[in-house]
């Protein structure tokens, strides 16, 4: 009875019915962004992500900013569910304007936003309603450097490199292998760089279109969209048809 | 239409293995400090130990998400017991204490396997073992974690603790000293890096005796 008068009215929210109304927790990602890679360097976090957005295995979007800037000490990279992380972006306007309203002086570091954020991830996953994001908060206030991740679980770490999705199996072992201390702007990006290409030839969700975020004591800067350059010159690509006949 | 299933699940198993030792005047706790999702190392520098008050030092290995959020709230509640009580809690108190936090999630449970180290009210080492839904027990040592099943046969060896059903009762306490305790945690975490693939990386070793609370560190290895 209760399922035909859904038909009819066509637009009731699944509450209002009796106990066999549908949950409406998530199930499934529907848009999802893939890796983020993050590092420490001299001055402050660099983080990279690149601006594609899947619909299953349709590139459905090709200009999503993954990466937003937090108040004026952290910076925000997510992958995953991408209607999840415009409602984290939402929920820390709200945390951040009313940080602001104290008008003390004083304002939220990347440790309090990281913190912040573990707290909601893991109350979500508490009532089986998870926020199906894997995101990297980085920052600097009074010198100190902070670098994080929280999952969609609510597992969270900090670390002197991070990475999301694929990052974590394809670019940390490269981060764990060339990060050092102070490196320097310079070779911190050609790092990032290196590790993002290792994604884009390796990723299938991954598209030639990124940006580059800085984060340092002064603030944020997030770069224009670039494209990183690939090599797909190898013998083994040439004359791909030669010795087909008869082969398997 | 069939009931749709979940597709993901709210527990991982972050890795991890914990160990503590009561002495006749100290208490050894350790961890190794690597946190782990599936096949991959997540980070090699996780401290898995919390001190909750001056004399109660617990070590958690399971889920991490939950691990801190069981530290979290333990150290509010201690800090509750000490605004309205003027005093810091006793280990066997907080031992208590943990199991009827963990009882109270029985029916969604913080996947999180402890060992809460201390010295009791008579300055003697107390070792207070428990499972995720809060069944605990005083013991002379234990192990917890990923590495349990290699640690605790050894541990049984070396430490040869009485039978608790013995009477008179016999003391559980190990008569090593504490030099000597240090060092078998040692032996005990190198031999089970070696097998168990979530135990690695760095050991971190708390001593707690008259004297106060002693860090260690040893490296272990990082394959």
């Amino acid at each position: 009875m209760a399922t035909t008068m859904v038909k009819e009215v066509g637009s009731e929210p699944a509450q209002l019915l009796g106990p066999e109304s549908a949950s409406e927790r998530t199930l499934y990602p529907y848009v999802t962004g893939t890796s983020v890679v993050a590092l420490k360097y001299k001055d402050g976090i660099l983080m990279a992500a690149d601006m594609g957005a899947s619909y299953g295995s349709t590139l459905r979007y090709k200009s999503v900013e993954r990466m937003k800037s937090i108040g004026k000490h952290s910076l925000l990279g997510a992958s995953g569910e991408i209607s999840d992380f415009q409602e984290i972006l939402h929920y820390l306007d709200e945390l951040i304007l009313y940080d602001n309203m104290w008008d003390d002086g004083n304002s939220l570091g990347p440790k309090e936003v990281h913190s912040y954020l573990t707290r909601v991830m893991y109350n979500r996953r508490n009532k089986f309603n998870p926020l199906w994001n894997s995101l990297v908060l980085g920052g600097v206030k009074n010198g100190q450097k902070y670098l994080g991740m929280v999952s969609m679980i609510g597992v969270n770490f900090e670390d002197n490199h991070v990475a999301t999705g694929f990052g974590n199996h394809l670019a940390r072992p490269i981060l764990r292998d060339e990060w050092h201390e102070n490196l320097s702007f310079e070779d911190g990006v050609k790092l990032l760089e290196k590790c993002m290409r290792v994604l884009l030839y390796r990723d299938r969700s991954a598209v030639n279109k990124l940006q580059i975020a800085k984060i340092t004591e002064e603030g944020v800067t997030i770069s224009q969209p670039y494209a990183l350059k690939t090599f797909w010159g190898f013998s083994a690509f040439q004359n791909p048809t030669v010795g087909a006949e008869g082969s398997w | 239409m069939t009931k749709q299933q979940a597709n993901w699940s709210p527990y991982d198993n972050n890795g991890g293995s914990c160990v503590a030792i009561a002495g006749a005047d100290y208490c050894v706790i350790a961890a190794d400090t690597r946190m782990s999702t599936g096949y991959s190392i997540l980070t090699r520098e996780y401290s898995k130990i919390c001190k909750l008050a001056d004399k109660s030092v617990m070590a958690s290995s399971g889920f991490q998400a939950d691990v801190k959020a069981l530290q979290k709230h333990l150290a509010a509640r201690h800090l509750i017991y000490q605004h309205q009580h003027n005093k810091q809690m006793s280990c066997p108190a907080m031992a208590q204490l943990l199991s009827n936090t963990l009882y109270y999630k029985r029916f969604f449970p913080y996947y999180a396997f402890n060992v809460l180290g201390g010295l009791d009210s008579e300055g003697k080492g107390c070792v207070y073992t428990y499972d995720a839904v809060g069944s605990y027990e005083r013991v002379g040592y234990s192990a917890q974690g990923s590495g349990s099943t290699l640690i605790m046969p050894f541990l049984d060896n070396q430490l040869k603790s009485p039978s608790p059903l013995l009477l008179p009762a016999q003391d559980a306490v190990t008569p090593l000293s504490e030099l000597e305790a240090v060092d078998l945690v040692k032996t005990v975490f190198a031999s089970a890096t070696e097998r168990d693939i979530y135990t690695g990386d760095k050991l971190e070793i708390v001593i707690l005796n008259a004297d106060g609370i002693r860090h260690e560190y040893m490296e272990l290895r990082k394959d």
